[in-house]
């Protein structure tokens, strides 16, 4: 305890003030609790505030015998200073899907990570993985042994192969979800161990279920295959709920406005009129909607979750290509399958997975992400001879307001070869 | 190998204490296949379900958030669920992991949840425990005042930003994360434990254009970018890089091979940049270690607006750039902090109930919204990358605002 050395950092300890829970302050305890790798921590970051500039070096290529993800290896570019954290690798750990904990694990896991690491967690990464930060290269193999054998964990992805899928709290918590999740990201996450751990891939790939379309866990903007939860019938509907919100007695979206008056709720200006196709209406006290006009987009029913209800025949929209702007832009997952029923094991979806992982692997260039694919050999391409799926106008924002289409020379009589000859007989040069 | 099995579950595993000499006694590094267990996957999640969501799963039939942070969750067997959700900064410790622990230990049956937004939550069944939880865990604080674990993030409010490592553990950063996310949430905490806003509002960080945190179709997203070319290191690059990958790697194709004279007259395959065909994506320097671009003065802070990701009412959207850049302002971020702020207050004032930041400002138009947030317009919002058609104003349909009367003066 005597020989630890804390280093002086006024930045970062402005940010012990204000509300908001403070990082430092937590890895500041830690510290003091006789953990030298916090300190050091502390102190580069004190010095990236001074620099504004990163310490972190880039590179050093590090894992787990057999796998190639899982671990990114990280090194201080200012080891002399800061011994303790000169190498401070990172684990990704497959988090239980929808991230329930209970204490026996994380009480267990924290003895591991004391013994074996800094004592520091990302509590999750963006993709979902559990992430442990700040090891030594020679704790790697002794932390991996002990996940498997001491806490039945795995390593989750990284690099080019398929990312740790991840999904909503679905039908754990919420009466929205029209899809088992938590399922569904299970069973994907087994079936596809080799894919998550041996990049095989040309660049990432990333799997993310939602169990309705308010889209919780952001499939439509990150998923290279969003799995998005809809119904095909009808929307329930409770009438008797429909006038207790008219009259006052349930109060509107859940309590989601509380702390402010927008005045009396008015089923018209904030249901109906709201309603992006339109397609409800008061038939007297009763609430009516034209389902076949419904696109499904949760208002109605996020205002009166008491009084209507997502359908029973319900299933998962599949869209594919979301990304971040890398490199080509950032994209938005497209509607490929608009209705699938998802019923265990999966083996429709499978089997379009397959599919697609064929072409991606066959024609992706090296960091090409499959939305980049799609995007630079056309969607056209990718549904109608990929995946050998009928085109529909639900394909489509709009149909293209240009004519280039790509004829092949089999759609047009008589083929492409022609006598020019016989053009010219008639046609003076 | 599947471990769904009804009668699954890995408490017995769990029950028995961490052994720290477990993986040296197992581990044999001359022969890393003996007792190797590989491919197992994640535990199954169900084990980890608190007992009245198991009893519940499916049959979930309505919720309230009967204050900020708590919701209510009711079931078609009759069963009453509360959730507390509560903030966190995403970098936890050991310390405070076992601190929640505790605390689920003593309200919520030992079991808690994450969100895809880096919350915790707690799960109780009886009003009483609720209450005591909540008086808890407003009195549980850090030495520096500020709380362990704030009580909000639900409704028409603002969530937990997510965000990336920054300075703290990334080796591409244009900007630090926690600390910037620390300084947005001190400065808008009113609105992550109230209803006031016209509808959720949802920040997201990045701290650099590689956008881990999947920026790009949030309500306000601040991104990290550089504005300097990398440097190329000749005398290291053909060691640490392969060249047909760095150059590759540029979307622009500014980045050309050349042979070129070492300062000792040793000539090496290197690569030189076209300068102004950079945009400081840093892809670059992900392929290749030797073309480094992390500069004091060139990084900074991007901010873009406007995005979503819900399919509510109106389609998901991406963020649009509103202020091309803020210097880095360690350890607080306050230009950040004041463009963020304005842009909320704005929001607040005058957005209709319901809608998400990025309607209202296609509704009143993108130029009023700069207007409302008094936030000055500048050329780098016009794109010039890929696809930029899609954005030009091809109409004679525009409103009059202060910037058109600027130019007509």
């Amino acid at each position: 305890m005597a020989d630890l050395k804390k280093h002086d950092t006024p930045m970062i300890d402005e940010l012990k003030k204000g509300p908001w829970p403070s990082f430092a302050d937590d890895i500041n305890t830690r510290a003091e609790s006789g953990v030298q790798c916090c300190y050091d921590l502390l102190g580069q970051m004190e010095l990236s505030y001074v620099h504004k500039e990163t310490h972190w070096k880039h590179g050093g290529i590090v894992g787990v015998f057999g796998y190639g993800g899982g671990v990114i290896g990280r090194y201080s570019d200012a080891p002399h200073e800061f011994p303790s954290i000169a190498h401070f690798h990172t684990l990704r750990i497959n988090q239980p899907a929808s991230k329930f904990y209970n204490t026996k694990f994380l009480r267990k896991l924290c003895d591991m990570w004391d013994h074996r690491g800094s004592g520091i967690f990302n509590f999750h990464g963006s993709t979902g993985d559990m992430v442990m930060i700040g090891t030594t290269t020679d704790q790697l193999e002794p932390i991996f042994f002990d996940l498997t054998h001491q806490f039945d964990m795995d390593l989750g992805g990284s690099g080019s192969n398929l990312r740790t899928p991840s999904c909503c709290v679905g039908k754990a918590r919420c009466e929205y979800s029209c899809l088992d999740t938590q399922a569904i990201t299970y069973d994907l996450t087994m079936t596809y161990q080799d894919e998550l751990h041996r990049p095989a891939f040309p660049y990432k790939f990333k799997f993310k279920t939602s169990g309705c379309p308010n889209d919780c866990v952001a499939a439509i903007a990150r998923a290279c295959t969003s799995i998005i939860g809809t119904w095909r019938d009808n929307i329930r509907i409770d009438q008797k709920a429909v006038q207790a919100y008219i009259g006052g007695e349930i109060k509107p979206n859940a309590g989601a406005f509380s702390d402010r008056d927008w005045g009396p709720f008015d089923i018209q200006k904030e249901v109906i009129d709201l309603c992006p196709s339109k397609c409800m209406y008061m038939d007297g006290n009763e609430l009516k909607i034209d389902d076949r006009e419904c696109v499904r987009c949760m208002h109605c029913i996020n205002v009166m979750p008491s009084a209507l209800r997502p359908g029973v025949d319900t299933g998962a929209t599949i869209l594919n290509g979301a990304k971040a702007p890398i490199l080509e832009g950032a994209q938005m997952s497209t509607l490929i399958i608009p209705f699938m029923k998802m019923e265990y094991p999966y083996q429709e979806f499978k089997d379009y997975v397959e599919l697609m992982w064929d072409w991606w692997m066959e024609e992706g260039k090296n960091r090409e992400r499959l939305g980049e694919l799609i995007q630079r050999q056309g969607l056209r391409h990718y549904i109608v001879d990929i995946l050998g799926r009928k085109p529909i106008p639900q394909h489509v924002k709009e149909p293209r307001s240009n004519p280039y289409h790509f004829w092949k020379e089999e759609e047009v009589p008589g083929g492409w070869k022609r006598d020019l000859a016989e053009f010219r007989k008639k046609h003076l040069a | 190998m599947y471990k769904d099995d009804p009668g699954y579950d890995c408490s017995k595993l769990l029950e028995t204490p961490y052994d720290p000499e477990f993986a040296e006694k197992k581990y044999n590094p001359d022969k890393p296949m003996e007792n190797r267990i590989t491919d197992i996957g994640p535990p199954h999640y169900a084990q980890f379900f608190p007992e009245v969501i198991k009893k519940n799963y499916g049959k979930w039939l309505t919720h309230e958030i009967i204050q900020p942070g708590v919701i209510k969750y009711t079931s078609e067997t009759g069963d009453v669920m509360w959730v507390v959700r509560c903030g966190t900064p995403r970098l936890l410790t050991t310390n405070l992991m076992r601190e929640i622990s505790d605390i689920a230990d003593k309200f919520s049956e030992g079991i808690c949840r994450w969100t895809t937004r880096n919350s915790v939550e707690f799960h109780v069944t009886d009003e009483g425990t609720l209450k005591d939880l909540i008086e808890y865990l407003n009195n549980f604080k850090h030495p520096g005042g500020s709380y362990k674990l704030p009580i909000g993030g639900t409704g028409a409010g603002i969530t937990n930003i997510v965000h990336t490592q920054g300075w703290i553990h990334c080796h591409t950063p244009a900007t630090d994360a926690s600390g910037m996310v620390k300084g947005v949430m001190d400065d808008i905490f009113e609105y992550w434990h109230s209803h006031k806003l016209p509808a959720k509002l949802r920040i997201s960080m990045a701290c650099c254009l590689n956008m881990c945190g999947a920026v790009h179709c949030s309500d306000i997203a601040l991104l990290g970018i550089h504005r300097k070319p990398p440097f190329v290191e000749d005398d290291r690059i053909t060691g640490v890089c392969e060249i047909p990958l760095a150059i590759a790697a540029c979307p622009t194709a500014a980045i050309k091979p050349a042979t070129v004279e070492l300062p000792d007259g040793k000539k090496v395959k290197s690569v030189r940049v076209n300068e102004p065909r950079c945009m400081f994506c840093g892809n670059c320097y992900t392929m290749c270690p030797a073309m480094p671009l992390a500069d004091a003065e060139g990084d900074g802070v991007a901010i873009l607006a406007g995005g979503k990701i819900s399919n509510r009412i109106t389609q998901p959207s991406f963020s649009k750039l509103i202020i091309p850049y803020i210097p880095n302002e360690p350890p607080r971020w306050p230009g950040v902090c004041e463009a963020v702020r304005k842009m909320v207050e704005a929001y607040e004032k005058n957005a209709n109930k319901y809608e998400r930041l990025g309607d209202w400002a296609k509704r009143v138009g993108w130029e009023r919204f700069y207007e409302l947030c008094d936030i000055p317009f500048s050329d780098k919002s016009i794109d010039d990358y890929r696809l930029a058609y899609d954005t030009y104003h091809t109409t004679t349909q525009f409103k009059w605002s202060s910037h058109t009367d600027a130019l007509m003066k």
